[in-house]
């Protein structure tokens, strides 16, 4: 009799959760869903009362107005350009300084690490203004002299996001954590049959970090692929925009046309969405690294 | 012979620590030299422009600390700081609430938990741009989800966005929305790193649900709770975002925030002596805020 009772009460307890995990997920998800049915439904029934959940047919109207309203391909391509080359930058960097703080011995060391390791708590806008500064006034490019003066610097190039972003301390410190874990006995052995520092690195170390350069990778990606801020400052010519800044200048100009505003959120939204459905597992371990850092 | 034999040796070593050595600069020398270039030459710009006039075209300025009198007399400098507070205020608890309590639902075996951890989190993928986009449809006054929601249970929602008292409301909710998914995720693999004996043995002494979560979840979970909290906190004071994409600042100013205020300055009016006043203020509430939360977390943590 008792067990029954009990048994009664788990099947309530474990409805009402499913009921509430329902809910909320709806909430979550919903959102997109109405997006990507606005993106898709012809103009007569954008502003239908009582709303219709379904569309009648399917038409592709807004994205070829998008795209042609806007260089949507353009900003696609100046992203996955910024997103990726900040992929490669930041994991040879990072692996590089990740190794040699992790496993070699050099003076300064601690010095350089804690210095490395606390310009993460110094936020984004304190180094904007003097970063832009930096990249408007470099000597020698972009029409400037050798003071830095007359011309624009790498301001409007991929340079202006690619250069201040290609080290990130973030990437140096996510590597050396890794390295750490890896056995020290294989450098030993190497050195004694006469390797070079760089071929251990290279040829030992570098191949068993697949797993971390994988996670550092769609997490910079990431950050690279959805960062509004600093590409709206030193990216603002028509033809240098990102998808993200793209996006926002769009918004702002037709505000009320929510069928191809629709149709560039999903653009924009596309990319991570497919990496993250075939790199789920990296995002998991990031995660996991992130929350146990300190 | 043996005396030769040890310098040899010593020389080896020494040979073998300077190539080390030498390859560990070559390794760090161009990360070193982007990180000395992007990172601690403008933060010492950022603190000397501080006390400049600057617009671009001229020179730099020095004028001593008026930048600073300037901004404590600027009212909208106190109307974005009040309105930061404000924002961070509700986006915190808020965030640090919804992470916590969807972790403690989807921390446990169930049919289908994958599906709902993945829609939890799905928000998180997408840009803040991308999000700030669709909730402008979804906030629609007239033809927006939300207000046809609310209009079956017969309420008249608000203008939204377009209200002074609703938009930077409207902004916390998205965001927390937006971005409580990567929390959830960290409150989870924290959750999954409680060693089951300390429940087990709690059960023995007859504790009840309610104690078990009290006396062993929470403390538990001490040093992942002040790392999410710290982390929102310092993105908190620094939305933008959001209300660049959504308000423009408005209406009425009610979602000017402090960095879009810098932004503003710096890049808009090209006042970058003043910007950087400004930042500075920013850089000393955040350490401020992150020394406060660390005190207390560490003051907290014997038991």
């Amino acid at each position: 009799m008792n067990k029954l009772i009990k048994n009664w009460r788990t099947i309530i307890l474990d409805g009402f959760w499913y009921v509430v995990v329902i809910i909320i997920s709806i909430i979550m998800v919903m959102p997109f869903y109405w997006t990507i049915i606005t993106s898709l439904r012809p103009n007569s029934e954008m502003f239908a009362q009582p709303i219709r959940w379904i569309p009648s047919h399917i038409t592709l109207i807004h994205y070829i107005e998008a795209f042609s309203t806007v260089p949507f391909g353009r900003y696609f391509f100046n992203s996955a350009v910024l997103a990726i080359g900040g992929v490669l930058t930041n994991l040879f960097f990072g692996s590089l300084g990740g190794y040699a703080f992790a496993r070699l011995n050099f003076k300064g060391k601690r010095v350089l690490f804690i210095a490395l390791l606390s310009s993460m708590m110094i936020p984004g806008i304190v180094t904007m203004v003097p970063s832009f500064l930096v990249l408007k006034n470099f000597p020698l490019v972009g029409g400037n002299n050798i003071f830095g003066h007359g011309g624009n610097g790498f301001i409007n190039t991929y340079w202006a996001i690619l250069l201040p972003g290609a080290a990130g301390a973030f990437a140096v410190f996510f590597m050396k954590q890794f390295f750490l874990t890896l056995p020290e006995e294989l450098a030993d052995a190497a050195r004694i049959d006469g390797c070079s520092e760089f071929r251990i690195f290279w040829n030992i170390y570098l191949p068993l970090t697949k797993p971390a350069l994988a996670t550092l990778g769609v997490m910079t990606f990431q950050a690279g692929w959805n960062s509004f801020m600093w590409p709206l400052i030193v990216l603002n010519s028509q033809d240098m925009m990102t998808v993200q800044v793209g996006l926002a200048s769009f918004t702002y100009n037709h505000s009320a046309n929510y069928g191809p505003l629709m149709a560039g959120t999903v653009i924009a939204t596309l990319p991570m969405l497919l990496i993250f459905i075939y790199a789920q597992k990296y995002f998991v371990q990031g995660i996991a690294f992130t929350g146990t850092k300190n | 012979m043996d005396f030769a034999r040890g310098i040899k040796k010593r020389e080896r070593i020494s040979s073998f620590q300077r190539h080390q050595q030498n390859m560990a600069y070559v390794f760090i020398f161009l990360p070193m030299i982007l990180f000395l270039i992007f990172v601690v030459i403008p933060s010492l710009m950022s603190l000397y422009l501080s006390f400049t006039d600057y617009n671009v075209i001229q020179t730099p300025k020095l004028i001593g600390i008026k930048n600073y009198i300037t901004l404590l007399k600027d009212q909208f400098f106190w109307i974005s700081l009040k309105n930061t507070f404000y924002y961070t205020a509700l986006y915190v608890p808020l965030g640090i609430i919804t992470a916590l309590f969807s972790a403690l639902l989807l921390n446990r075996k169930k049919i289908g938990i994958g599906i709902f951890r993945v829609s939890f989190y799905l928000p998180v993928l997408s840009s803040a741009v991308a999000t700030a986009t669709i909730w402008i449809w979804l906030l629609n006054p007239q033809y927006g989800i939300i207000n046809t929601v609310l209009g079956w249970f017969g309420i008249n929602g608000p203008a939204w966005l377009a209200d002074t008292r609703w938009a930077m409301i409207s902004i916390v909710v998205m965001s927390v929305w937006a971005s409580f998914g990567s929390n959830m995720m960290i409150f989870l693999a924290g959750l999954q790193g409680i060693p089951d004996y300390l429940y087990e043995s709690a059960k023995l002494d007859g504790a009840n649900r309610w104690q078990l979560f009290w006396y062993i979840t929470l403390p538990s979970l001490r040093s992942t709770t002040f790392f999410v909290t710290t982390m929102l906190f310092i993105n908190a004071f620094q939305m933008f975002d959001q209300a660049f994409v959504m308000t423009q600042g408005g209406p009425g100013n009610t979602t000017l925030t402090l960095v879009y205020y810098i932004y503003n300055n710096g890049f808009g009016s090209l006042r970058m002596g003043y910007a950087s006043a400004l930042s500075f203020v920013l850089f000393l509430i955040i350490l401020t805020v992150s020394l406060i939360n660390m005190r207390f977390n560490s003051e907290n943590v014997q038991f």
